[in-house]
């Protein structure tokens, strides 16, 4: 997506290089994914007490616009939002006024005249949350909760914050994701935000039908055998396989993918004894995951669960932040 | 720069005050919760001298405070650490300097947020005034008259010096 990444970074960033909208990895320096991770720590502490809120968000309002299905990212993002005290619309696409003829922009302008001060935006389009950020007025930020194949930022920072909690750094780590990488937007951003923080190695495993082309040129090693590409590894990240993106004969059958690129605990014996396994969910066991393995205890998939609200959190407040920073320029150059 | 108090004799005064004043008012076992980063370092002094059972409490208030919408969020926020609960637990919290009283404002809702203390008391090493809440601390270590461009800072932890700079100045 070249042409999309080309100007999302300076759209994201406010002229003091603060976030103001949260679009993609891309980008973004190594200190702003770290003070991503460090603002998301703090929160991981507010997520403990009795009382799991702060009046960060007090009075802003944060729109959940899910154009596509999901369970996780939609609730995790809602909480989040929740305990900064915001409040949070779910918009329901489907059964919303879109499928009554309103166009996008309306619907959007409406939002705005609501003074709807933020949009979690979810989209089968790749860019469609990049376009909505062109649009919108000063007045909001736009967060992209997954778009198309191009990228999952909150899903690769939440997975950066899941890796650093267990191995401390990424310097020397050599992490393997393998699977459905062609349809993955989340094995996207996951590479680019590896390499910003400096994994020493990034690995793809998947059958060449299920990469992309020009996959290389991520600044992966690409595998097609997985007893190899597991070989010494310190985090494997699984993927789902994406049936309902498929279009024609990618895969043999369910099982044969399993056989050759499903982890079992035996190949799981392939990585470091101390490697992670992790998943952003929802998890097909049987097809890319063993049960045993799943649950096992090497598994870190639910702390990537709970690390999801908190690095949400940090997104939201990170990104109000920016946007209260830029509108207050403004009005000094007024 | 010199300091513009001796700071170890001032905490050292404030700790024989908080002593009687806890005899008196009968507050059993309290915990020492410094707000950071000079009221931690005060905290930490006072709990050495009234040899208390508990750790002490570390609050960061950056997601409590007033001016969220005019300035943002603070980019080197840290998680608060209570190493204890503090619900239903007598509580001293200390600040190095009280201004406004903005910051023990933030800090109180914060504490209610762990749990409902049975009491709190406040201690704070200067007092600037020009208070704009009703907020007065129950321990002061010193009472700074300044002018209207100065402020003090204290500076740490070893040792712990009160600079009296002048506004602008970092």
């Amino acid at each position: 997506m070249p042409e999309l990444d080309e100007h999302t970074p300076v759209l994201q960033l406010n002229r003091f290089d603060q976030l103001r909208h949260f679009l993609t990895i891309d980008g973004l320096s190594c200190q702003h994914l770290t003070d991503i991770l460090d603002t998301a720590d703090t929160f991981i502490e507010v997520g403990s007490r009795s009382i799991k809120k702060v009046p960060l968000l007090r009075g802003k309002t944060v729109a959940n616009l899910f154009f596509e299905a999901s369970t996780r990212t939609r609730t995790t993002f809602e909480l989040a939002a929740k305990r900064l005290s915001a409040d949070v619309l779910n918009i329901n696409i489907s059964t919303s006024a879109t499928s009554k003829g309103e166009s996008l922009s309306d619907m959007l302008q409406n939002l705005e005249a609501m003074a709807v001060d933020m949009f979690v935006v979810r989209h089968a389009q790749s860019g469609a949350p990049h376009f909505i950020a062109e649009s919108v007025t000063p007045r909001v930020s736009v967060i992209n909760a997954g778009d198309g194949r191009h990228a999952h930022p909150t899903q690769a920072m939440l997975d950066m914050l899941t890796i650093r909690q267990h191995k401390g750094q990424f310097n020397g780590l050599t992490v393997a994701i393998v699977g459905d990488i062609l349809h993955s937007r989340v094995a996207r951003s996951q590479i680019r935000a590896l390499n910003v923080l400096g994994a020493r190695e990034v690995r793809v495993i998947a059958p060449d039908t299920l990469l992309p082309v020009d996959v290389e040129s991520f600044g992966v090693k690409v595998f097609n055998d997985m007893s190899q590409g597991l070989e010494g590894v310190d985090v494997v990240i699984m993927l789902r396989l994406q049936k309902e993106r498929m279009e024609g004969a990618l895969l043999p059958s369910e099982s044969e993918f399993f056989r050759l690129y499903g982890l079992s605990e035996k190949k799981l014996k392939l990585a470091k004894p101390d490697a992670i396994v992790m998943h952003p969910g929802p998890i097909n066991r049987g097809v890319e995951i063993d049960s045993a393995v799943a649950d096992g205890p090497q598994s870190v998939i639910l702390n990537e669960v709970t690390n999801g609200i908190a690095v949400r959190m940090a997104v939201l407040s990170m990104a109000m932040s920016g946007q209260i920073a830029e509108l207050a320029a403004d009005e000094e150059v007024i | 720069m010199t300091s513009i108090i001796h700071v170890e004799n001032t905490v050292a005064t404030m700790a024989a005050e908080l002593k009687t004043m806890i005899a008196k008012r009968q507050i059993d076992n309290p915990v020492i919760v410094g707000i950071r980063t000079g009221g931690v370092w005060i905290a930490k002094r006072l709990q050495e001298h009234l040899e208390l059972a508990d750790a002490v409490g570390e609050l960061d208030i950056s997601f409590y405070r007033d001016d969220f919408t005019r300035i943002g969020l603070n980019p080197s926020v840290k998680a608060s650490s209570l190493p204890i609960e503090t619900e239903n637990r007598h509580l001293i919290l200390v600040d190095d300097v009280i201004m406004s009283g903005r910051t023990i404002r933030a800090a109180m809702n914060e504490l209610f947020d762990y749990g409902r203390p049975a009491s709190i008391v406040l201690a704070a090493l200067i007092d600037v005034g020009a208070r704009e809440l009703p907020i007065q601390p129950d321990v002061i270590g010193h009472q700074a008259h300044l002018e209207s461009d100065e402020r003090v800072k204290l500076v740490g932890p070893d040792p712990l010096q009160v600079e009296l700079r002048k506004k602008g100045q970092s």
